[in-house]
């Protein structure tokens, strides 16, 4: 909510004419979500500090129909952080009220503004969603020095940690269009936030203040991810117009390339191997109608509908954020009819009984237990092999042993916040084999992954086929 | 001529055109009743004679007559009719819906037909349509019996016709005006002896009747009712069949046929069946019968079988009684099928280990309104499942003889004195151990999606039927399935609680004289102020111990209850479970110590309540929200109000915006020390404090006929008894309509606020109130004003933020908490009924949807 501006270069007074604002007054601008205030603390020959104050209405923030909307924060709420911190409000004031300035004009003292000059500025309170280590990459290459300080939470609860609220330093001879443009963009790139919709016209905005400096950026994927929120295809296109500015540098390219390709490669292995694996098994059975229950965001539909010797795919999930996701996935409004009736998306959940799920030849759960509380899983194992009964269920679930060779990942933890349990072999074993003796099923057991020679695979599967 | 038409027909109405089939539907049948080709024509082509328009005129048509006969209503169908290929898919319908198909046959001379089509202008066809169509009904006349119609009717001239009057007759099997009340027995299987002993138990007596016999009457005009299986197996099936037959005649007993019933009759009929499964012992009770008695006796037996009807619908439809049960679809129909399915049940096809046929479980699928009694199948135990229960307790083979008392619902059991006739299969499991679980929770283990989503329509003893929409069921479905706990455990969730009015006070915006007058403005005299207390809202399961559990919620291996949160959550995590285990076990002391497991009867608790403190369940809100932005203000404010200073210092008009950030800054600080307040590490169960505040239910039942003020003095013996965890709720009585009491309540509140309390929640005197505009709040909040700033922001009370804050529209919550609390409330009382889980879970699921933000489940 504050920006505190600086410089030591005489006269510093100059910053008023620089700021287009008169440094013997307090004054106040309206706009759309509050107020903000400009005021002078100081302003000597020596030394001139300008104060940004943003004045934001936090009741209005809830009550004006049409209002903002974040996505990281829910702005429907009145306790909320805005009015405190320095988010995309402070963007917004920033160019509505030293809107010249950041334009690097200056009547009758262009040549001032057209200067690198020494300046300070002071921000609070700062939301740095990636701590102390990011708000160092982003503003040191731009040749600041930063200091900053983190706020803990609560004082009286020391044990809820540090809060991610900074009170932000930084120090630089710069011009001051340029420290307003860095400021611009790189607030709400902290925050990981906006309160308005980022459309098309946010890449033209990034790409205009970012001019001169983002283009060499070292992190400058991260700025533009952050700054488009994570929207993709917008990502793409703020990068590729920025490379073509760029003199092209065809072995950099190769390089990040190749580095994106580790990056994938990691994820996509284990994945990939899984529902490889689950779908031989599938065809192994000869399935011709399959249900993929927990299907989530739909990979393996994807690869089932392909299959044409299977003639009927189910979906199932619990949650219909998942199945829209999917559906987009599959494109299921543009495929053709006869492509189209071999698939549908259920919206279902695995502890209920389920007539829909009857008759079919075999069952995919993949990944999809772990996130059952163990009382559950005798709901789910009746639902599944005494009412839905198909004649193959393939199964898979962490094999929380091979966690050991996890490097990042602290021991006792599990693979997601969301798993209830993670099984070792052994245990899964025991669980699979007591399910087949109860509800008429044989079973066999097949890793998934590279094997280690003591932890086993990554992932275990387990194959039932009714007796 | 008189033709009969008892109620569940479909009558096909057969005749060429102008022969007067409207004329005659009009005249004797509703126009709803009625269909006519001619009508559906006209839905779907405009043109009530656009031939080219048949085939989907009869698709209307047939698809209307199939929802009728669905919903048990008669079907007219007027249409000409008169080939049998027309006909054919009429008698399927009927087959269908398990109603009566009868023809009533137009046969009026062709000329009579042809002149009545001259005379109209919409017709145009010559007379060789009208001579076909004639010929083809008289050629029809011989096959309508064959072509399945079990009732012919011909009327065959225009006077037959004028004089034809339809009496419209209840089926056989409708003794709706029957009220009894019953006793129903089930299987007797000439176990004289045990059917005599368990009459007199029930309170039969043997009255005198003219010519000296006896016949067996209850004094109060109960009626006895024999689910059949009168004769075979048992040691002296003529003295039953006699028994059953007297009280019949009598009018002091119904009896339904058995499958062994009807083989005997069978038999009696001359007919070549196997002399197997105890047909042998009546044959040879018959065979010791004088021979002069003896064919006087069979013709007997043959017509009292014979005028058995296969099953009853009795009690205004609440009560169905068959020998092998009846599924809803079927009940109060006549058809082959519904007769077989009373006799026989149904089966997969399969047979078992033991060669008999393997059974469709039906009433575990019964989802009707009606309750079923019946027998056919011997089970060791009398049990309930779904509204259906089973009472055949294998008397003849070593059992017992069970009648069940309706509508008490009570077993009354006579146990067999011998075993008589080994069972093909043991019915008693070996070692006689009851299993663990009864066939209602073994049941209940599985719960069936289409009991929850979709829109749903719930009735509620409080308030209406309350509805949930389809989008809100999909949203609680993620939520119950993934995260919830055990749908055993959830027999209740708490309502909504909306805030009082807002206050015009200054610097206020919610104060006691707005919640007082709330209640007083709707006829409510009197009110019970509870203190809030900031926490979580918590319910308590609590049981006596695991066996409780197990006997009456029927889930093994999970403690001895739960507690779990508005969302149905468990309060402490999988990993917790322990920490779950003590402070379970620390109430089950307490319930123990204070004497309340014997006072109340019961082996079980629910206990609405509220857990302290907030942070132990609001950790992550708290980090993410509450103390974030006390952390943001704190870094913040301070720097602005130093910027502001220096400025206000050295220029002009910096003084007002000072005065404002330093109020601001002020209020942040506020706002810091009203969240504290309701933090505390919890390292151990001795960290937390619990509130009950309401005793929601115990066996006894549903204790909203109790006020506030025995809730709270009942609680507060229960928490003094381990006052280290459970904390007595203060509370005060304030009359409302009395200014001295209002004003005490008032400067209450103001002293709890003052402390730093969260406030007060104001309550009708009792439990269930009713004003002007019917059901009332059971509660309102009334909250002090520096916690508010946890719920509007720090800075909700700076002038201009207030005045917006008091438009605030609470209609919308206030009717979600009526909704809420009839359906909770609902859940409770279902359950204390032992009513099926998905009964229970209906209403808890609906609270949880009613909670949640719709999505939309249409894909």
């Amino acid at each position: 909510m504050l920006l505190i501006i600086t410089t030591t270069r005489r006269p510093a007074t100059n910053l008023g004419w620089l700021l287009h604002k008169h440094p013997g007054k307090c004054q106040s601008f309206e706009l759309p979500f509050g107020k903000a205030h400009v005021c002078y603390p100081e302003a000597t020959e020596e030394r001139c500090t300008a104060a940004l104050i943003l004045d934001i209405d936090p009741v209005g923030l809830v009550r004006i129909q049409g209002g903002p909307s974040g996505q990281n924060w829910s702005l429907e709420q009145y306790v909320n952080d805005r009015p405190y911190v320095a988010s995309s409000f402070l963007s917004v004031a920033i160019s509505r009220v030293f809107g010249t300035a950041i334009s690097g004009i200056c009547k009758g003292k262009q040549e001032v503004a057209d200067a690198a000059l020494p300046l300070q500025v002071k921000l609070a309170a700062v939301p740095c969603r990636g701590g102390e280590a990011f708000l160092r990459a982003l503003f040191e290459p731009l040749g600041y020095t930063v200091a900053a300080h983190r706020h803990t939470l609560d004082e009286k609860f020391p044990e809820w940690g540090e809060s991610s609220y900074y009170t932000v330093e930084l120090a630089g001879t710069v011009r001051l269009s340029d420290l307003l443009s860095h400021l611009y963009v790189l607030i709400p790139v902290l925050d990981d936030d906006k309160h308005y919709w980022v459309g098309e016209a946010e890449v033209e905005k990034l790409l205009r203040h970012g001019e001169g400096w983002l283009a060499d950026h070292p992190a400058k994927e991260q700025i533009a991810r952050r700054y488009l929120m994570h929207r993709h295809n917008l990502t793409r296109e703020a990068l590729a117009r920025l490379a073509d500015e760029d003199a092209p540098d065809p072995e950099a390219e190769v390089r990040s390339r190749a580095r994106e390709e580790e990056e994938v490669e990691k994820t996509l292995n284990l994945n990939e191997q899984r529902l490889g694996a689950v779908l031989a098994a599938l065809r192994a059975s000869g399935a011709r109608r399959v249900l993929d229950l927990g299907c989530g965001e739909g990979k393996l539909l994807q690869s089932l509908v392909k299959d044409k010797s299977i003639t009927e795919v189910v979906g199932l999930d619990a949650s219909v954020r998942a199945l829209e996701i999917a559906q987009r996935r599959l494109k299921l409004d543009r495929l053709a009819p006869a492509v189209r009736e071999r698939l549908k998306l259920l919206h279902g959940a695995l502890t209920y009984r389920d007539k829909r799920l009857a008759g079919f030849d075999a069952a995919a759960v993949v990944e999809v237990i772990e996130h059952l509380d163990p009382p559950r899983l005798a709901a789910f194992e009746r639902m599944l092999f005494e009412f839905a009964k198909p004649a193959t269920v393939v199964l898979t679930t962490p094999n929380i042993e091979y966690n050991a060779k996890f490097e990042n990942m602290p021991a006792g933890k599990l693979r997601h916040k969301d798993h209830r349990f993670e099984w070792t072999r052994a245990e899964f074993r025991a669980w699979a084999e007591g399910v087949a003796g109860r509800f008429g099923y044989s079973v066999r057991f097949l890793p998934v992954g590279t094997e280690d020679p003591t932890l086993g695979a990554p992932t275990q599967m387990a194959v039932f086929s009714r007796s | 001529m008189t033709i009969g038409i008892p109620e569940l027909f479909l009558v096909v109405l057969i005749g060429p055109s102008g022969s007067g089939k409207s004329t005659f539907a009009r005249k004797h049948f509703k126009p709803t009743e009625v269909l006519s080709s001619d009508f559906c024509r006209g839905l779907v082509s405009d043109n009530e004679n656009d031939q080219t328009a048949t085939n989907d005129a009869f698709a209307v048509l047939h698809f209307v007559a199939g929802k009728r006969l669905a919903s048990g209503r008669l079907v007219v169908i007027d249409a000409t009719n008169v080939q049998s290929e027309s006909r054919k898919p009429l008698v399927q319908l009927a087959r269908d819906y398990h109603a009566i198909p009868v023809a009533v046959v137009l046969n009026i001379p062709e000329k009579v037909c042809y002149e009545r089509n001259a005379g109209r202008t919409d017709r145009s066809f010559g007379p060789h349509v009208i001579r076909q169509q004639a010929r083809q009904m008289h050629r029809s006349l011989k096959t309508l019996r064959r072509e399945g119609f079990r009732h012919v009717f011909v009327l065959d001239s225009i006077e037959d016709m004028d004089a034809a009057v339809i009496e419209r007759k209840p089926l056989w099997n409708n003794r709706k005006e029957d009220h009894g009340p019953f006793d129903v027995i089930g299987d007797v299987h000439g176990c004289y002896e045990e059917l005599e002993k368990l009459l007199a138990q029930l309170g039969y007596e043997k009255q005198p009747v003219d010519g000296g016999a006896t016949v067996w009457r209850h004094p109060a005009g109960r009626k006895a009712v024999f689910l059949g299986d009168i004769f075979d197996r048992g040691p002296r099936v003529l003295d039953t069949y006699r028994l059953v037959r007297d009280m019949v005649a009598a009018g002091s007993a119904l009896c339904v046929p058995g499958n062994h019933d009807v083989k005997l009759l069978r038999k009696l009929g001359g007919k070549n069946v196997q002399i197997t499964h105890g047909l042998e012992r009546t044959l040879a009770e018959v065979e010791a019968v004088p021979e002069v008695e003896r064919a006087t006796l069979q013709e007997g037996m043959r017509t009292f079988i014979d005028g058995l009807i296969s099953h009853y619908v009795l009690d205004d439809g609440k009560l169905v009684v068959a020998h092998a049960g009846m599924r809803e679809e079927l009940q109060g129909r006549g058809s082959a099928k519904v007769r077989e399915f009373a006799l026989y049940g149904e089966t997969t096809g399969e047979t078992d280990e033991f060669g008999l046929p393997v059974r469709c479980d039906w009433a575990a699928e019964y989802r009707g309104k009606a309750m079923v009694i019946y027998g056919h199948t011997p089970t060791p135990e009398a049990e309930w499942v779904n509204r259906t229960i089973n009472i055949d307790t294998g008397c003849v083979f070593g059992g017992k003889l069970t009648a069940l008392r309706y509508p008490e619902r009570e077993l009354v059991s006579v146990p067999a004195a011998h075993t008589y006739c080994e069972p093909a299969k043991p019915f008693i499991p070996e070692g006689g151990q009851a299993p663990a679980l009864s066939a209602q929770q073994a049941l209940d283990d599985v719960l069936d999606i289409e009991d929850v989503i979709g829109k749903r329509i719930i009735p509620t003893r409080l308030h209406h039927t309350v509805t949930i929409r389809e989008e809100n069921a999909a949203a609680a479905l993620e939520v119950m399935s993934r995260f919830a706990a055990n749908p055993k455990w959830l027999i209740y969730l708490p309502p909504t609680m909306s805030p009082c009015e807002t206050t015009g006070l200054p610097g206020l915006l919610e104060h006691p004289a707005e919640a007082f007058a709330h209640f007083r403005n709707q006829g409510i005299p009197r009110t019970v102020c509870e203190q809030k207390h900031m926490g979580s809202r918590a319910v308590v399961v609590v049981c006596r111990n695991e066996d409780a559990a197990r006997k009456r919620f029927g889930v093994a291996g999970e403690g001895i209850g739960a507690c779990y949160t508005r969302t149905g959550r468990h309060f402490f995590p999988e990993k917790g479970h322990a920490v779950q285990g003590e402070f379970l076990g620390r109430i089950q002391k307490a319930l123990t110590a204070s004497g309340l497991w014997e006072e109340f009867k019961t082996d079980w608790f629910c206990l609405d309540c509220e857990l302290m403190p907030w942070s132990a369940k609001a950790q992550a809100l708290l980090e993410q929200q509450y103390a974030a932005v006390g952390a943001a203000a704190r870094a913040a404010l301070p720097e602005v109000v130093a910027a502001l200073e220096q400025a206000a210092a050295r220029s002009e008009g910096g003084a007002g915006l000072l005065e404002s950030f330093r109020k601001r800054a002020e209020m942040a600080a506020q706002y810091v020390r009203a969240y504290q307040e309701y933090c505390w590490p919890v390292k151990s169960v001795t960290d937390l404090k619990l509130a009950p505040f309401h005793i929601m239910a115990s066996d006894s039942g549903v204790h909203i006929d109790r006020d506030h003020v025995w809730h709270m003095e009942t609680l507060a013996r229960l928490c003094h008894t381990d006052e280290e965890l459970l904390l007595a709720t203060p509370y005060k009585v304030v009359d409302v309509t009395d200014e001295a009491s209002q004003a005490e309540g008032i400067r209450w509140w103001e002293e709890l606020t003052g402390r730093g309390g969260e406030g007060m929640v104001v309550k009708p005197f009792d439990f269930v109130a009713r004003g002007t505009k019917g059901l009332v709040q059971p509660a309102v909040k009334c909250r002090g004003k520096e916690y508010l700033r946890i719920i509007y922001g720090p800075e909700y009370d700076a002038t201009e933020n207030l005045e917006r804050l008091r438009s605030r529209g609470l209609s919308g919550k206030r009717s979600l908490a009526l909704r809420e609390f009839a359906l909770g409330i609902e859940a409770l009382e279902r359950f204390v009924r032992h009513e099926p889980l998905r009964r229970v879970h209906e209403c808890v699921f609906g609270v949880l949807a009613l909670e949640s933000e719709p999505v939309d489940p249409r894909l």
